[in-house]
């Protein structure tokens, strides 16, 4: 059962979501783009804590927002340079994929409204659920969890092996 | 309380663990992998664990009622989707643990005696990787309580096969029949994967939708009477699944790689070309045998194919010199009994002459390795002779192997095909077409025993290298190592670890027979058969096993043992009699009918057939399916263009005025579609991507709308 | 009233969103933001269900996974758009269409 305060709640995030998503979606700064995310971001975030998902949200707020979204401006201003943020123009077939995501979202809307979901039980109230997470990832996800480590790991090895070249060339030059 | 049976994971855990170590070491170049000790004591021991728990499986059903020997241990539920349920689990029952059995003990022997065959290869260690591999995949094969499983194990086997095959990959013919043996068992699996989808959908239909051995014994009867396109469905599940057995285990039409498969190392041919994995087929039927039991034109099928490779490849058996040649044919006549057994509903039989051929051929495969080592790497048996002076030991569990595998009474061999062949002449009651069968069967039988003997009396007996000059000049020599050099050295005898394997093959091939005495010799003295016994829970209910009917013997049974011991006596004598007597005979023989011989000699040209009936007409669709793609696919986007062109110039030049608006209207958006249509070949991920959702949303068109 | 289906259709809007995103930019970064996109929104459905589903927190630890996956997949995608901007000096994916560096 939504409050009429989340009702509230929910608008606004919709807003922003959109707001931002267009942004990204057609803003031809590049720079604008990447802005506009870090609002996408935090949209889908508060979506998490209006499904009772706090831990989530806060992670992805963090890892989002604080990690991601910084590597993005990152690249972003080193790439183009500063003095040219504004290279993102569009190009490719935009009048093709116009209908075709516009098909798209018409047929995921109808699917969703036409399908009848289950629904256990009308959420009543929300618990925090950090504790509970803590545990199942130590007991019953440890593999995937360990699993997750290690990617991570192989991704920070492969990274530093990418940009190794970088600095080689940084060096003779 | 059962400790084996609920630790029955380590069973193929330990051949696995005996890969990775080896595997990694080999892969990563670890240092450990250059000492040899290492390598096989990892491999030796990993087997040998596993062997122990069979051993204990074994003991732990023993030990339970008759009626319940069966255990499933679920590890892990593997696959969940929708109503389709597959664990990774093993089930442990009397088949399974005749199998477990068989492979690792069988398989152990054979990695110790690969210690001594192996031992001055450079790929010494990837070779017992790969072994250990094969004995995880094959111990999947038989332990896995779901079809699934079965046919990852099954898969496996054929990958470790091929690997094995062209284990000396550097000299191409070998590579080249590692590759024919893999694509030909793909034909065969091609079928096999489509009977299970068969089986499984219609399951899926009578709302038991399982995957599982014992859910699809449970509600198999329900597919009673289902038919498609006019043909029992059982009939044809069976006869799909069938199919897929006659690649894996050699049957005709499928059998031509097997030959070839000789190209592997010997311990190679002979744990996985005689022992084992051929004989997944018949492990795939037994395991099956309540779906072939429900559908009585399979069998006939299976038993008349079996009862054709069995006089077929043995015909072929007389005139090859290459002593691992013929073992090869051997086994595939061989098999070709089991299929007979299997076909007549007797799986018991089917099973037990698995198992004593699991021996003695092995036995035979080893003591030809360890001759080609004494010969110095040579294959030919008109270079060999007179080896029993040099090599006492190979030759008496040889000549033991083969009164085995004649079946002369009381050897292994005598036990188990007499078993099949009176069962096949028992369905002729019923069906006389089974009588046919019984008559090509025992002619098979006289086949085997000549061409054994033959090889026997070619490779030990009279003077080495007295049949020398039979050799044609122009014949290109070939062995395992591709074309090589003739020198001479005197045969010498094998190190230990090879004749400790020997001799243990050897002893199981004189005993093994014991275990399954058939009622009519047994009664007299009171053994039971046992090995009937043992299996009767997994076969109950099957037809064809005639329980508690063992009251009266028909004479004609007493007979008919008798007839095949005297005809397997009778042409064992004649062999060796031509073969160290009458020399001429056999040369003779040949110039009297050079046509015949060379058309035997050349295994009836059946791969060349299947070069001009299949490998080239394949070749020539494969050009036309080029051909398609270069003149029709790309050649519809040029056309695209050139149409566009073409009708714009036309329409242009003669209403270019009164029609103007709507030609250009046609031709613009032509030549609109024609730039969409050029842009799909763009190579950007994008355009890739845009195809997929587009296909994404026919998809939801289609379900949706 | 907020139900499951308001959520579901924003969640689509999203991944929507992302894929035009995705299908269009020419900027390899532009594609990248794109993804991220798409994946939030997979993250959130995933959420969606959980919360109106059973109720277990199953449903949150996927959606963690989501989002260790898609620091994974943005980190080495940047660092692959740092060497490809390294080789061609621009980062179009029309001008950046030879395999061979």
């Amino acid at each position: 059962m939504m409050t009429p305060m989340q009702d509230l709640a929910f608008a606004a995030l919709s807003g922003i979501v959109i707001a931002a998503g267009c942004l990204i979606a057609f803003s031809r700064n590049l720079v604008y783009s990447a802005f506009a995310l870090l609002g996408a971001f935090v949209g889908v975030a508060g979506y998490f804590v209006l499904l009772g998902a706090d831990f989530v949200a806060v992670i992805q707020l963090l890892v989002y927002i604080g990690g991601i979204m910084v590597l993005y401006l990152f690249a972003v201003l080193m790439t183009s340079g500063i003095g040219d943020v504004t290279l993102t123009n569009r190009s490719i077939a935009t009048k093709a994929s116009a209908p075709l995501c516009i098909v798209l979202i018409i047929l995921l809307g109808k699917l969703i409204y036409t399908t009848e979901w289950y629904v256990a039980a009308e959420p009543t109230e929300i618990a925090p659920t950090t504790a509970a997470i803590g545990n199942a990832l130590l007991t019953e996800y440890l593999l995937p969890f360990e699993l997750a480590s290690v990617l991570l790991l192989g991704t920070l090895v492969g990274t530093v092996a990418l940009a190794r070249r970088g600095v080689k060339v940084i060096k003779k030059s | 309380m059962h400790f084996f049976l609920e630790n029955i994971w380590v069973i193929p855990l330990a051949p696995l663990i005996g890969f990775l170590i080896n595997g990694l070491g080999c892969f990563l170049r670890l240092p450990y992998v250059k000492s040899r000790k290492f390598v096989h004591f990892v491999a030796c021991t990993a087997i040998f664990v596993a062997f122990v728990f069979a051993v204990g499986v074994f003991f732990d059903l023993l030990g339970m009622d008759p009626a319940h020997r069966s255990f499933t241990k679920t590890l892990y539920p593997w696959i969940s989707i929708g109503s389709l349920e597959a664990n990774v689990a093993f089930l442990a029952d009397p088949l399974s643990a005749v199998m477990m059995l068989i492979i690792t003990g069988v398989g152990f022997l054979i990695h110790v005696y690969s210690i001594g065959y192996m031992h001055e290869d450079p790929g010494f260690a990837r070779f017992f990787t790969y072994l250990n591999l094969f004995c995880f995949a094959m111990l999947l094969l038989v332990m896995g309580d779901n079809i699934f499983m079965l046919f990852i194990g099954w898969e496996g086997v054929g990958l470790c096969s091929y690997l094995l095959i062209g284990f000396w990959y550097e000299h191409k013919p070998n590579a080249v029949a590692g590759m024919k043996a893999f694509i030909v068992n793909r034909i065969g699996d091609f079928a096999f994967l489509i009977g299970l989808f068969l089986l499984f959908w219609f399951l899926y239909q009578q709302g038991h939708p399982t995957v599982a051995f014992s859910g699809i014994q449970e509600n198999v009867h329900l597919l009673e009477g289902a038919k498609v396109g006019g043909i029992s469905l059982l009939a044809l599940v069976g006869i799909l699944l069938f199919i897929g057995a006659t690649g894996k285990s050699a049957q005709i039409p499928l059998y031509v790689w097997l030959p070839d498969a000789m190209a592997g190392p010997t311990p190679v041919s002979a744990l996985i070309h005689a022992a084992t994995m051929v004989t997944a087929g018949i492990y795939m039927i037994g395991r099956l045998n309540f779906v072939y039991s429900l559908a009585p034109e399979a069998l006939v099928v299976v038993a008349t194919v079996g009862a054709l490779t069995a006089l077929f490849a043995a015909t072929i058996g007389f005139a090859q010199n290459d002593i691992k040649k013929v073992l090869a044919y051997s086994t595939v006549s061989q098999l070709g009994y089991m299929f007979l057994g299997m076909g007549t509903g007797a799986y018991t039989a089917g099973i037990f002459h698995l198992m004593t051929h699991a021996f003695f051929k092995a036995c035979l495969f080893l003591g030809s390795g360890s001759v080609i080592l004494g010969m110095h790497h040579e294959q030919d048996m008109r270079r060999m002779g007179g080896l029993k002076k040099y090599m006492p030991v190979t030759y008496m569990t040889f000549l033991l192997a083969t009164i085995a595998i004649a079946g002369i009474f009381p050897f292994a061999g005598f036990f188990s095909k007499d078993e099949i062949l009176w069962k096949t002449f028992e369905s002729g009651g019923h069906q006389y077409w089974y009588y046919v069968l019984w008559g090509m069967g025992v002619l098979g039988a006289m086949g085997t025993a000549f061409y054994m003997f033959r090889a026997v009396a070619m490779t030990f007996f009279g003077k080495l290298g007295e049949r020398a000059h039979e050799i044609a000049p122009n014949e290109v020599e070939e062995d395992e190592h591709g074309p090589h050099q003739h020198e001479h050295h005197t045969p010498h005898e094998s190190p230990k670890s090879m004749t400790f394997a020997l001799v243990v093959l050897a002893i199981l091939s004189v005993v093994g027979g014991l275990v399954g005495i058939p009622y009519a010799l047994g009664h007299f003295f009171h053994i039971p058969n046992f090995f009937e016994e043992w299996l009767a829970p997994v076969f109950a209910g099957a037809h064809g096993e005639g329980h508690g009917a063992h009251h009266d013997v028909p004479v004609i049974e007493y007979m008919l043992m008798v007839f095949s011991v005297a005809i397997a006596l009778a042409t064992s004598a004649l062999a060796v009699y031509i073969y160290t007597k009458r020399k001429d005979l056999p040369a003779r023989f040949v110039t009297r009918f050079p046509r015949l011989h060379r058309l035997v000699h050349e295994k009836y040209y059946v791969d060349e057939i299947y070069q001009v009936l299949v490998v080239n007409n394949l070749l020539r669709i494969n050009q036309l399916l080029a051909l398609f793609d270069q003149k029709v696919v790309d050649g519809f986007v040029n056309f695209a263009g050139t149409v566009v062109r073409f009708s714009s110039k036309v329409a242009g030049f003669t209403d270019n005025r009164w029609v103007d608006g709507f030609v250009n209207l046609v031709g613009n958006s032509i030549s609109f579609a024609g730039a969409s249509l050029r842009k799909a070949q763009t190579g950007l991920v994008q355009n890739y991507l845009y195809i997929a959702v587009a296909g994404v949303i026919a998809l939801m068109i289609w379900r949706l709308l | 009233m907020i139900q499951m289906q308001h959520f579901l259709m924003m969640s689509a809007v999203i991944f929507v969103l992302g894929i035009y995103t995705v299908v269009t930019r020419k900027n390899v970064l532009g594609i990248l933001l794109g993804t991220e996109l798409v994946l939030n929104a997979a993250a959130l459905n995933i959420v969606i269900f959980g919360f109106y589903g059973n109720q277990t927190i199953e449903s949150s630890i996927y959606a963690l996974f989501v989002i260790v996956l898609a620091a994974a997949e943005a980190a080495v995608a940047l660092a692959v758009g740092l060497t490809l901007y390294q080789n061609f000096k621009t980062i179009d994916t029309t001008e950046t269409r030879e395999l061979k560096g």
